[in-house]
């Protein structure tokens, strides 16, 4: 079984069905449209701010306001993909054709995964050139150190929390299963403990917590990460790479 | 024709926790003939449909095709094609592209994705999404899913759900058809009477269990052939014998039934009244039978059915007893389960034929088969 042949195939999947479109077309206004705004009223409140506030402030990381709400657009492509194989029964016609499972697994998710990829990065670059031109004076410049990583640093944040899904969702096969773990975590879990003091410690090599580091240009005033930008977005490949890990074991263990 | 495309399970078993699907289930399906298998929901044919598919691992046992494990096959889809589920399609997705994207995965050409559209008569919502598709266009979906890689070896799981009778009739020319290529042809079903007209050669099952693996002539001549019953009296057992080897030695064959009366095959009932006369034996009971192949079918799986249904009680609905005095209300028919279809028109006995062709059963009982559906199965080689 050439993986090419299964690679096209997953390809003619994933471009035939609505969802992709809608989830990733989503995921991309979402981050754009977002980070459109918060820049504009970052720039307005800019005045008010207190001396601490205005030294740091990141308008590269400003211009990511909307990844947080973007991202979970990134989450139901990702879980979609997978899942959908297993609430249409499709997976059976899958491995019936593909009996290595290895080989089907993989192909799916580099077949998304590059997807993603593209959209993210597309998207990245498009929310920090539109945000920074909302910021006015207060822009950063792409030539500025540490601008460059943080801009395609937000592609692969991106890339990998749908790649996260992916894994998640093919330990689960449930779609309702897999959003209803996920969605909680980024959305209130992950924020919740890695800003609140307390839980900080634990909080801060969550997935998102850690791998969005890798888009802050200028460190938040209590930044107190044991981990820089790349650091980070190794901790955050970590849990990708676990995910997907697991995700595998179980698709080869279980019976389709 | 050869060995290189029959499918062969070995001891096969299958638990799911504390459940047995499937036990120590071996069997073999032929090229070049239809197999059907036969058994109630529940038995374990989907179960073992997609343990040959390598899709579960059996608990002990194996099952190979051409002898090797499904999973060994290189390329798979070239040498087996399958319909497991008419559902297993994302709605979203066009018929082409479903089907396309199948056929990538076996580097089969786009090309071979039209003509298979083609075959099972799809091509004009080929690029409709198949969410709007009826049960039947979704069974239509499934096989030329199956037929995509042009396989030799062909499992079919309850192909004809859903099918109009156009469709039915398709699906079975269809079979017979790849059969008659030499292909090795599997399809389950849990009806009888299309298995009778569509099928060779039957492997049936129940409770994941082998009941039986015979030709379909062998299965109708030994079930569904017409019979006698001869009750001698019940005082009497010594007449029963005389009549008993009175009548075997006139060429007939019979057979002790349960509560002592004889089934008797290959006589007819004036000839049986004439031996039992000159051998002056008193007979009380002689009355014609015909077992269909519903029926044989059923009484074989009775035992391993899973799913049964009781007599609805409607309690609380009941009206409240009437008044004594009046007539005793005649007892509600007891329904038995399988209870022997009464010997008379239009008795049970036409279920397992398939509707118009069975009459009232004939008088001059000896026929050879029961229905005239049967015929087709005759003549074939």
């Amino acid at each position: 079984m050439a993986a090419t042949q299964v690679l096209k195939s997953e390809w003619t999947k994933i471009k035939s069905v609505q969802s992709t479109v809608w989830t990733l077309g989503l995921a991309a206004i979402v981050t754009i449209g977002l980070g459109v705004l918060i820049s504009i009223l970052s720039k307005n409140e800019f005045a008010k701010m207190d001396a601490e506030d205005k030294l740091a402030f990141d308008p590269t990381f400003v211009s990511f306001a909307g990844t947080s709400l973007g991202q979970l657009a990134m989450i139901v492509f990702g879980v979609l993909v997978v899942s959908n194989e297993y609430s249409t029964g499709m997976i059976r016609m899958s491995l019936a054709a593909v009996p290595q499972r290895a080989t089907f697994l993989f192909s799916k998710i580099t077949v998304a995964a590059a997807l993603a990829l593209a959209v993210g990065m597309i998207t990245s670059f498009a929310a920090f050139f539109l945000g920074q031109a909302m910021l006015g004076d207060l822009r950063a410049d792409i030539g500025d150190p540490g601008v460059l990583r943080a801009v395609i640093g937000g592609g692969l944040y991106m890339t990998l929390i749908a790649l996260f899904s992916m894994g998640v969702a093919s330990m689960l096969r449930s779609q309702v299963l897999a959003l209803g773990v996920l969605m909680p975590f980024f959305f209130l879990l992950a924020p919740i403990l890695g800003n609140v003091s307390a839980t900080k410690k634990v909080g801060q090599y969550l997935p998102d917590q850690a791998g969005s580091k890798i888009m802050q240009v200028v460190p938040p005033l209590d930044d107190s990460a044991p981990y820089g930008p790349w650091g980070g977005l190794l901790i955050m490949c970590a849990w990708v790479l676990a995910a997907l890990v697991g995700g595998f074991v179980l698709l080869k263990k279980r019976d389709a | 024709m050869g060995l290189h495309t029959m499918i062969e399970a070995v001891g096969l078993t299958k638990r799911y926790g504390a459940k047995t699907a499937v036990y120590n289930l071996s069997f073999q399906v032929r090229p070049g003939t239809v197999t059907g298998f036969l058994g109630p929901n529940g038995s374990g044919k989907s179960t073992t449909m997609r343990m040959i598919l390598g899709l579960d691992e059996p608990t002990s046992g194996h099952v190979t095709i051409g002898g090797h494990p499904f999973r060994k096959l290189t390329n798979a889809p070239r040498q087996v094609g399958a319909l497991l589920d008419a559902k297993a399609v994302h709605g979203g997705r066009s018929a082409r592209s479903h089907l396309l994207s199948l056929a990538q995965l076996s580097g089969i050409p786009a090309q071979r994705v039209d003509e298979v559209l083609g075959v099972v008569g799809l091509q004009d919502v080929a690029k409709r999404r198949s969410k709007g598709f009826s049960l039947g266009m979704g069974q239509r979906l499934g096989i030329a899913a199956a037929l995509l890689g042009d396989p030799q070896v062909l499992l079919f799981d309850e192909p004809i759900n859903g099918l109009d009778p156009e469709g039915i009739h398709w699906v079975r020319n269809l079979m017979k058809t790849l059969a008659a290529e030499g292909r090795t042809v599997f399809v389950s079903s849990h009806l009888m009477s299309e298995m009778a007209v569509t099928a060779d050669h039957l492997i049936v099952i129940g409770r994941g269990q082998l009941l039986a693996d015979m030709s379909v002539k062998d299965f109708i001549s030994a079930n569904s052939a017409d019979f006698a019953r001869v009750r001698t009296p019940q005082t009497e057992p010594q007449q029963r014998e005389k009549l008993s080897s009175v009548l075997t030695e006139a060429g007939g064959h019979v057979m002790t039934e349960q509560d002592g009366a004889m089934r008797v095959t290959g006589l007819a009932l004036p000839r049986i009244s004439d031996l039992a006369h000159e051998a002056d034996v008193r007979l009380w009971e002689l009355s014609p039978h015909q077992a269909s192949l519903e029926e044989a079918y059923m009484r074989m799986t009775q035992g391993a059915v899973d799913y049964r249904s009781t007599a609805d009680q409607l309690a609380g609905f009941q009206q409240p007893p009437q008044q004594p005095g009046g007539y005793a209300e005649p007892a509600a028919p007891q329904q038995g389960w399988y209870a022997p279809p009464p010997p008379q028109p239009g008795g049970g006995g036409c279920g397992g034929c398939g509707g118009p062709a069975c009459g009232p059963p004939p008088w001059g009982p000896f026929q050879p088969e029961s229905c005239a559906t049967f015929t087709p199965l005759r003549s074939r080689p």
